[in-house]
């Protein structure tokens, strides 16, 4: 190979170089080939393997690809990774984004309908905070398969995680309400205060007068919600001033900030058979609504007051004979051009089941009778007999005025049309109207006494009287003080005459005494007589003598008492 | 030209009928015929079995030089290596890694990265590919250069390790629980493998056969 290599071709002795030794050889060279197969073998593996492992390629719908990230962010379930985002790419109209995402093999069956899919990322709500580990990990897209087998590869992605898993076990129940007070997603279900569960969903009714509230109750609570039961908004601190006062009630504490409901069914005996599946309730707006007997169907009533109904709120309770039947729900003004006034009409939807059973009994009647169903008639009926609608003070310290229907007698006759709809109450002045009636007229006829001439002859007479005063001062006085003085004098002459040794009284003594003995010659008398009274005629006999003489001897002692009773 | 022209010229061992010892460099009296070489002879010395070429070589480099392809395309299309940081992991394949380097700023690691892990095991195959068939086909084109290629080859094949030494060394040293680790992934063994084999492949083959077949050139 060198160029220095001079020697000559065929130089080295045959002798002189050693032959080479003779062994065995080991393996073929042949052999090699088995490592590119074993690569191809490997290779192969690799490759077959990927395709095996490659699940279903799905496309999920985000409005937003925030923290989403291709080639990187994991779709998780229950936390295990089922796939990873493999595309993220705007859709035609740049509304949304189109997320492309890879699945596992074993992730098949999420290739479903009814496959949910959101998007992971710390949230922080009034309820709680989720997803902080994602503050960490980044987000991730979360899966919640459905129960369809049908194979479906285009998704729409939840805008916020549900509420509740598929499989989460609970029920879930749909409540009617007004509207959505201060509830929201995720906010708490009570159950004796203890929460149960939450809200998942709301929307709008189809005719928007009310809104769809979807609940889930977590097992193995969910069996307290029976068919009776009574759901009710307790959200936040409800404060109410009305005519029945000052009302504050909460349910938790953390009801008053996020907004939470609760149930329980109702006192008394009801219907205990467990509810079923997206079974329907109606969510009250206080317990205590909630807890009362239903209402049935409402009526719209409407009544026309002449005077102002200062106080009269929207809301103010409608009373029939002091039980709440119903609330006020409008105040209007009119106008009458006949009277050139302003009367007030005065709406109010009224639940006559509320009467309980006297509703029962009157519906009775008028079937009975054959009114129309809606009982407008029995209503003429009960008008005929006085019932009449009041606006009444239900707060003195408030001025707040409710509706009360009461059965006034002597109510002057109205015309009442049952056809009228709605039905038309007639209405008489409140109590406090006739009270404030009363007092102007008593005003009135104070403002009629002529104040001014009573007081201008009440002068003039004290004038008089004080002359005559000033007369009675100067003159009658000292001749009244002289009249006493002789008075003064007479007594004075009357009492040494009647006292006990003056002459007068000695004499009086004697002079008794010949009366005493006139009386007894008299009695003597007048006894003869009576023995005789032919005396009178003929003169005293002789014989009759001695019964004069017995009488003298009966005297004496009838005298001395006399004389001793004598002072 | 006028080198190789005259070194053309000299005679070989095998018309001489000598055979050298490749690892101690005794020359033997070869008792083959037709310049060949007993199919078992061994070096009398030292014990090496002795052969005028390297033994199949061109099989060997074949077999090595494909089975070094086929590992080939799972070393740069799997992984090589997961950076998992606080809140984000990242797998990078080689290609990924220096397109990363490229935008965040490096060219120059790019450009050495993909130079060493891409560029260079590619060079292997083409060059491996190119000497294996050129001196099969016996041809006389450029022998010198031909020879000074192989030797380039076998020179910078180590040096295609760096990628691996780069995520050996990384998954060795980051490793601080959950804010940063490295961890190996599949591809770096695979690339590892391409490496060695192209390694193999170029020792197996026998810089010799290039100058081979003079006889038919002339």
């Amino acid at each position: 190979m060198t160029d220095n290599n001079t020697a000559p071709p065929q130089a080295p002795d045959d002798d002189e170089l050693p032959r080479p030794a003779v062994r065995r050889r080991r393996f073929s060279a042949s052999l090699i080939w088995l490592v590119p197969a074993l690569a191809a073998v490997i290779g192969i593996s690799l490759m077959v393997n990927s395709v095996l492992q490659a699940g279903p390629e799905i496309t999920i719908t985000f409005q937003t690809a925030e923290g989403l990230d291709a080639g990187k962010t994991p779709v998780k379930y229950k936390n295990v990774i089922i796939g990873k985002v493999d595309k993220i790419r705007l859709s035609g109209d740049r509304s949304h984004v189109k997320v492309t995402v890879a699945l596992d093999k074993s992730a098949d069956s999420f290739a479903t309908k009814g496959t949910r899919f959101w998007v992971v990322r710390p949230r922080i709500g009034l309820g709680g905070i989720s997803g902080i580990d994602t503050l960490l990990s980044g987000a991730f897209i979360g899966a919640d398969v459905g129960d369809s087998q049908d194979k479906e590869d285009d998704f729409k992605g939840l805008e916020s995680p549900p509420a509740v898993n598929h499989s989460a076990p609970g029920r879930s129940f749909v409540l009617h309400s007004d509207d959505l007070g201060s509830l929201d997603i995720g906010s708490p279900v009570y159950y004796r205060r203890i929460q149960v569960g939450r809200v998942v969903s709301y929307r709008l009714d189809d005719d928007g007068k009310g809104v769809s509230l979807q609940i889930f109750v977590d097992g193995p609570n969910d069996k307290f919600v029976t068919t009776a039961t009574r759901f009710w908004n307790a959200s936040g601190v409800d404060v109410s001033l009305g005519a029945d006062g000052l009302k504050l009630n909460t349910e938790s504490l953390a009801t008053v900030v996020a907004g939470g409901m609760a149930f329980q069914d109702p006192p008394g005996p009801h219907d205990d058979t467990p509810a079923g599946q997206d079974a329907q309730f109606k969510l009250f707006a206080d317990q205590g609504t909630a807890m009362a007997p239903p209402d049935g169907t409402p009526h719209y009533i409407r009544m026309r007051f002449e005077k102002s109904v200062r106080g009269l709120d929207v809301n103010a309770p409608v009373e029939f004979l002091g039980v709440k039947i119903g609330n006020v729900v409008s105040v209007r003004l009119d106008y009458d051009e006949q009277t050139q006034r302003f009367p007030l009409i005065v709406g109010a939807v009224v639940y006559p089941e509320r009467l309980g059973s006297a509703y029962v009994k009157l519906q009775a009647m008028a079937k009975m009778r054959g009114d129309n169903p809606d009982m407008t008639k029995m209503m003429g009926r009960l008008v005929d007999n006085g019932l009449r609608a009041q606006a009444r003070t239900g707060n003195l310290l408030t001025g707040q005025l409710y509706i009360s229907m009461d059965f006034i007698k002597n109510a002057p006759k109205v015309t009442f049309d049952p056809d009228a709809r709605p039905l038309m109450i007639p209405t008489t002045g409140g109590s406090f109207d006739k009270l404030q009636e009363q007092a102007a007229d008593i005003v009135d006829k104070i403002d009629k006494i002529p104040f001014d001439s009573i007081g201008k002859n009440l002068n003039e007479t004290l004038g008089g009287l004080n002359a005559t005063l000033k007369q009675v001062n100067g003159k009658t006085l000292p001749e009244f003080d002289n009249t006493l003085k002789g008075v003064q004098k007479t007594v004075n002459t009357a009492g040494d005459a009647l006292s006990g040794d003056s002459p007068l009284q000695q004499n009086l003594g004697t002079t008794l005494q010949e009366v005493q003995r006139t009386a007894r010659s008299l009695r003597v008398l007048v006894d003869y007589l009576s023995d005789h009274p032919e005396a009178l005629i003929r003169g005293r006999r002789a014989d009759a003598k001695s019964s004069p003489a017995s009488a003298p001897a009966a005297a004496p002692p009838s005298k001395s008492p006399k004389q001793g009773s004598t002072p | 030209m006028s080198a190789p022209a005259k070194v053309q010229a000299l005679p070989r061992a095998s018309e001489l009928g000598l055979i050298g010892c490749h690892v101690c460099g005794l020359v033997c009296r070869c008792p083959g015929a037709d310049g060949g070489v007993a199919a078992n002879a061994c070096c009398p010395r030292c014990g090496c079995a002795l052969h005028r070429r390297k033994p199949a070589s061109y099989s060997r480099t074949w077999a090595l030089l494909i089975a070094a392809f086929l590992m080939y395309l799972p070393a740069n299309l799997l992984p090589i290596m997961r950076t998992a940081s606080l809140n984000d992991i990242d797998d990078n394949t080689i290609l990924t890694g220096v397109l990363e380097l490229w935008t965040k700023g490096s060219p120059d690691l790019a450009v050495i990265v993909f130079t060493a892990s891409i560029l260079v095991p590619m060079l292997k195959f083409l060059v491996l590919g190119m000497l294996l068939i050129s001196s099969q086909r016996q041809t006389g084109w450029a022998r010198v250069q031909r020879a000074k290629l192989y030797r380039l080859v076998e020179f910078i094949g180590y040096w295609s390790m760096l990628d691996v030494f780069v995520v050996s060394l990384l998954t060795a040293m980051v490793r601080f629980s959950v804010l940063s680790r490295v961890e190996p992934l599949p591809g770096v063994i695979f690339f590892g493998l391409t490496v060695v084999l192209t390694m193999l492949a170029s020792m197996s083959f026998d810089p010799r056969l290039i100058w081979d077949g003079r006889d038919t050139d002339d």
